[in-house]
């Protein structure tokens, strides 16, 4: 942190550049007194001396918005780290800054609009092609009031800085349109009609989640959980298979290795509902621990500004934060560096209100064009200790619409992915059918009891009955819950695969099971355990998929004598819909 | 230009401050005592008021001592002559040998670009089989071991320094006992690997800031032979009395402690060290291990909890052997995939089913009945723990993996392994 002396006027939060030798470094003004300023620098602030100079930009800190966002890889101030990388080699020299987007690079315009239409912030002059999506040039977010076009460019290719159209307000002052405007980054862009209720699914191809613990469509989820428990591994998959447009990964002070898995792995990776690189959908924020922490602190910023841009052309973004603990540590050590009085463990007093800002940034929207874009956020959470009653975690789930606990337990047991099913939560709604999920939920809740009973009273003290509920638990838990990331066909579950196999388990599981006593229980269950690992394991409706299919049908038609009582309202409420 | 100034105007612990003018953040100095001369860094500008910290420590110096500023900061000297050496904390020799001068390199320089870091795609080969089989250790990996005082991890250490395949080995000591120190001298001098090792060692008994100073030294020694297309192993024990000595100087600056004294930004400090570990795009690659004591075997400790968050994963080393349970190598996954294909379902099997023999074990130890299925897995769990989990154990993997089906093979039927059903027709030859 510096502090600097000023003359004239100091904006709070305005960008700053620190001259030392010669280098100019980024920063932001965090506090005012008197006519002494005090700045994070975004670098490394080793060899600045006293009495250096400072340049006041007067512009608050903000990115760059237009074509050519997608498949860019950015530090935390928008800096492109491949450009970044031939200009500076291996390292990440600092006082280096360059443009976020491509200057030079000609896009295909087609304008919608005619002269003489009337158009509010937000609204949408044109489109360009950018890979998958027409990325609709829009009237910058902060113009205020109805511009009339007075001129506007035939289709045709342009730059970015090329002049579009001519707009006057109310007032007669002109407005000359690009494909390109800034953005302050904490501020949340409202040019929307209004704001809906999340209610549509986002499918993420994770058995557990789709099916317990959904994640809608503009809503917002946290994961927390110790470390090795797998909180970047679920992330990576999300950003694989997750049903959304575009994907906003934000790196926030975890490992580079994790990002560099991403940043080289994405561009291969073939998206199968598109058949275009993964690369052509993703951006990816990335600020690791060992960069500075104050940009930090920004990157979260910028990475949800792009997703809410990208909203504003009527797309699902899905923003994943890794983690949003490193970002309020980030906030912690400047507030330390401030000597602001600290909360619970030395955490800035106003952490639940910034956190509970950064979510309430996501949400699903109906813009003016009508059209319906969303901003889902998915966070991590990295708790000191893994104990969960820490402040970040404490504050997002305050805020947050569904939980995704992940436990040590399970993770030690490798039971990946190490969701906790019982503890974790979601108050959105899953494909399947909720009474179905809520027995399933049922039959684990009372195995769990049962596990916990035997520990106590030992296998030879549990009743038979007790006994089959355990193992049906664990088979659910077992076959469903847990899912192998690395098998081709299990990695990602469709929706309708999930239904389909549910309705399989859910078949066993409603059953009533006739065993003569525990070991042969626990065989028979063995036996059904292997033939449905092997069945996930095969690719849906092939011959081998119907095969085992068949197998697991027989082994229960060998066992089963009817249907457990809690059960029928299940299927009766099935046939009359059948019906 | 060097400045001088004779007037020191605080001395508080290891931080001096004196009133100076032209003074850069992070600026080398040399403080002259009647006790000898020191050096002593930059770490705070407050107007004309400069905190320096001293890395010989604030003993014996006086108000009237003198403070030259060297205006630049810390440097160390790297050419092929270090190998071989060994030096302290602050990079002087402790060997008897020269003392180095030539193409002086900074330290704790800046970040590598991710963009120009590369997916790590090799193994490093132990031959240990809880590292090889169940949590690869893998070429540009950051791995602490999680430990506490007393268990062997500096054997553990020095046995992988011998076995693993790189081209240059550093060992970065802070706070090391003689003892340890010369165990570590006398082991890799008896191995063989000294020609190719540097040591940088800072032992219990010197001042506690120069440990601050080893893992920049030895990392910034480590990037630049990894520039050098060289594979580093940089070795680092222990981390734990690194942090305690940013803890130290943090609560002498006044600053507001976060968590059990340490500073808000330990997670930023290790972090920014342990990300040194790097596969360079088209170069060499730096590899660390480091040692992180948990006082009082407890994992929820500020110093091994932040380690934690940022490693790859970590061995637990608890009565002599790496524990199953907790111990992981996030990158494994990049490398076991190609090595023979029942290595994955091997290493997730057998852990579950030592899972499971826990709680027999725990059920048994509650004086409960054993069933045929606890038999099974108890005689499992003691075969599991000779034959894999022994440290004396010393097998290639594709052994280790044999060794496993042959355990799987003599205590459990197929369908009870939880495999697929083509490995075990495969690889498993079952008496049961």
């Amino acid at each position: 942190m510096v502090s600097v002396e000023y003359a004239g006027e100091a904006t709070m939060n305005e960008v700053c550049y620190i001259s030392t030798g010669d280098k100019k470094l980024k920063s932001e003004v965090i506090r005012i007194k008197g006519n002494v300023a005090d700045l994070q620098v975004f670098e490394m602030t080793s060899g600045i001396s006293v009495g250096e100079t400072v340049e006041f930009t007067g512009e608050l800190l903000s990115v760059e918005l237009g074509p050519g966002l997608l498949g860019q890889i950015y530090d935390g101030l928008q800096n492109p780290l491949p450009e970044l990388a031939e200009q500076c080699g291996f390292f990440l020299d600092r006082g280096v800054y360059l443009a976020a987007l491509d200057h030079k690079k000609v896009w295909d315009f087609t304008p919608t609009v005619k002269v003489g239409a009337r158009v509010e912030a937000g609204e949408q002059i044109g489109f360009v092609k950018e890979g998958l999506f027409n990325h609709w040039i829009m009237v910058p977010f902060q113009v205020e009031g109805v511009l009339t076009i007075e001129s506007i460019v035939a289709a045709g290719r342009y730059t970015l800085n090329d002049v579009l159209a001519e707009a006057k307000n109310e007032k007669g002052d002109l407005h000359q349109l690009t494909m390109v405007f800034n953005w302050p980054v904490k501020r949340a862009i409202k040019s929307y009609a209004e704001r809906l209720k999340p209610e549509e699914t986002l499918i993420t191809k994770l058995r557990i989640i789709d099916t317990f613990i959904p994640v809608a469509k503009g809503g917002t989820y946290c994961i927390p959980g110790p470390f090795g428990a797998g909180k970047t591994v679920l992330q990576q998959i999300t950003s694989r298979y997750a049903d959304a447009d575009i994907i906003i990964i934000a790196a926030c002070g975890e490992r580079a290795g994790e990002v560099v898995e991403t940043l080289k792995e994405f561009p291969e990776l073939i998206d199968p509902k598109t058949g275009r690189s993964l690369m052509e959908r993703t951006i990816i924020i990335c600020n690791t621990s060992s960069m500075p922490v104050a940009a930090r602190e920004a990157s979260v910023y910028t990475a949800v500004t792009m997703a809410e841009y990208y909203r504003q052309m009527g797309l699902n973004v899905l923003m994943l934060a890794d983690s949003t603990s490193r970002w309020a540590q980030a906030m912690r050590e400047m507030s330390g560096r401030l000597e602001e009085i600290p909360g619970e463990e030395a955490f800035p007093a106003y952490l639940e209100s910034l956190i509970a800002a950064f979510y309430e940034r996501a949400g699903i929207v109906r813009l003016k064009s009508g059209d319906i874009g969303s901003v889902t956020i998915g966070g991590t959470v990295s708790p000191a200790g893994g104990n969960f009653e820490e402040p970040v975690t404490q504050a997002t789930l305050k805020v947050v619409g569904a939980f995704h606990g992940l436990s040590q337990q399970r993770a030690d047991a490798r039971k990946y992915p190490a969701i906790h099913p019982l503890e974790s939560w979601s108050k959105y709604k899953g494909i399947i059918d909720p009474q179905k999920t809520e027995y399933g939920r049922a039959i684990l809740f009372k195995g769990d009891e049962v596990g916990q009973m035997m520990k106590v009273v030992g296998e030879e003290g549990t009743s038979l009955d007790d006994y089959i509920i355990y193992l049906k638990s664990e088979l659910l838990d077992y076959v469903y819950i847990q899912q192998n990331s690395f098998d081709p066909v299990d990695a990602a579950v469709e929706p309708e695969r999930q239904l389909h196999i549910y309705d399989i388990l859910i078949g066993i599981l409603t059953a009533r099971l006739d065993f003569a006593g525990k070991e042969e229980a626990r065989s028979w269950f063995n036996r059904v355990r292997q033939n449905f690992l092997d069945y996930n394991g095969k690719k849906w409706q092939s011959e081998e998929f119907y095969n085992l299919e068949k197998t697991i049908s027989e082994l229960l038609a060998d066992q089963k004598i009817g249907i457990e009582a809690d059960a029928e309202g299940l299927w009766a409420g099935e046939s009359r819909r059948g019906q | 230009m060097q400045k001088v100034y004779s007037k020191i105007e605080s001395i508080s612990g290891n931080v001096i401050t004196v009133k100076a003018t032209g003074v850069r953040y992070k600026e080398l100095a040399v403080v002259g005592s009647r006790y000898g001369s020191s050096m002593a860094e930059v770490i705070r500008l407050r107007g004309d008021e400069v905190a320096l910290q001293v890395f010989n420590g604030g003993r014996g110096v006086s108000t009237g001592d003198e403070v030259r500023f060297m205006g630049e900061p810390m440097k160390v000297s790297f050419s092929v002559n270090l190998l071989g050496r060994i030096f302290d904390g602050s990079g002087r020799p402790r060997d008897g040998g020269p003392e180095l001068a030539d193409t002086m390199v900074e330290i704790g320089g800046p970040s590598v670009n991710p963009a120009k870091r590369i997916i790590p795609r090799n193994m490093v080969r132990t031959g240990i089989p809880m590292i090889d089989v169940f949590n690869s250790l893998v070429e540009s990996q950051k791995l602490p071991i999680f430990s506490v005082s007393g268990e062997p991890y500096n054997e553990l250490l020095a046995r992988i320094a011998l076995q693993a395949e790189v081209d240059i080995i550093v060992l970065g000591g802070m706070g090391l006992k003689y003892d340890d120190y010369l165990f570590f001298k006398d082991t890799l001098e008896k191995g063989g690997v000294m020609s190719r090792t540097v040591f940088f060692v800072h032992t219990a008994s010197d001042p506690v800031v120069e440990s601050l100073l080893v893992p920049d030294i030895a990392l910034a020694v480590a990037e630049n032979f990894a520039i050098q297309n060289k594979r580093v192993l940089v070795l680092l024990t222990d981390m734990t009395n690194f942090a305690d000595a940013l803890k130290e100087i943090a609560i002498t600056m006044e600053q507001v402690p976060s968590n059990r004294g340490y500073p808000g930004d330990l997670y930023t400090q290790l972090a920014s060290r342990y990300e040194k570990a790097v596969d360079f795009e088209g170069s060499g690659s730096i590899t660390v291990l480091g040692v992180t004591t948990m006082p009082g075997d407890d994992v929820t400790h500020p110093v091994p909890d932040n380690t934690g968050y940022i490693t790859e994963g970590q061995f637990y080393l608890r009565n002599g052997r790496i524990e199953p349970f907790g111990s992981l190598s996030r990158l494994k996954q990049l490398v076991n995939g190609d090595t023979r294909e029942d290595h994955r379902a091997i290493m997730d099997g057998m852990i579950k089913l030592y899972a499971a023999y826990k709680e027999s074990l725990e059920k048994k130890s509650m004086g409960f009945k054993m069933s045929d299925w606890d038999e099974k897995l108890l005689t499992y769990g003691r075969l599991f723990e000779q034959e894999m989990m022994d440290l004396s154990v010393n097998i290639p993997l594709e052994a280790a993996l044999d060794k496993g089906w042959e355990i799987l093979g003599g205590c459990f039927a197929p369908e009870e392994t939880g495999l697929k059903t083509e490995l075990i027709e495969k690889y498993c030859r079952s008496k049961v």
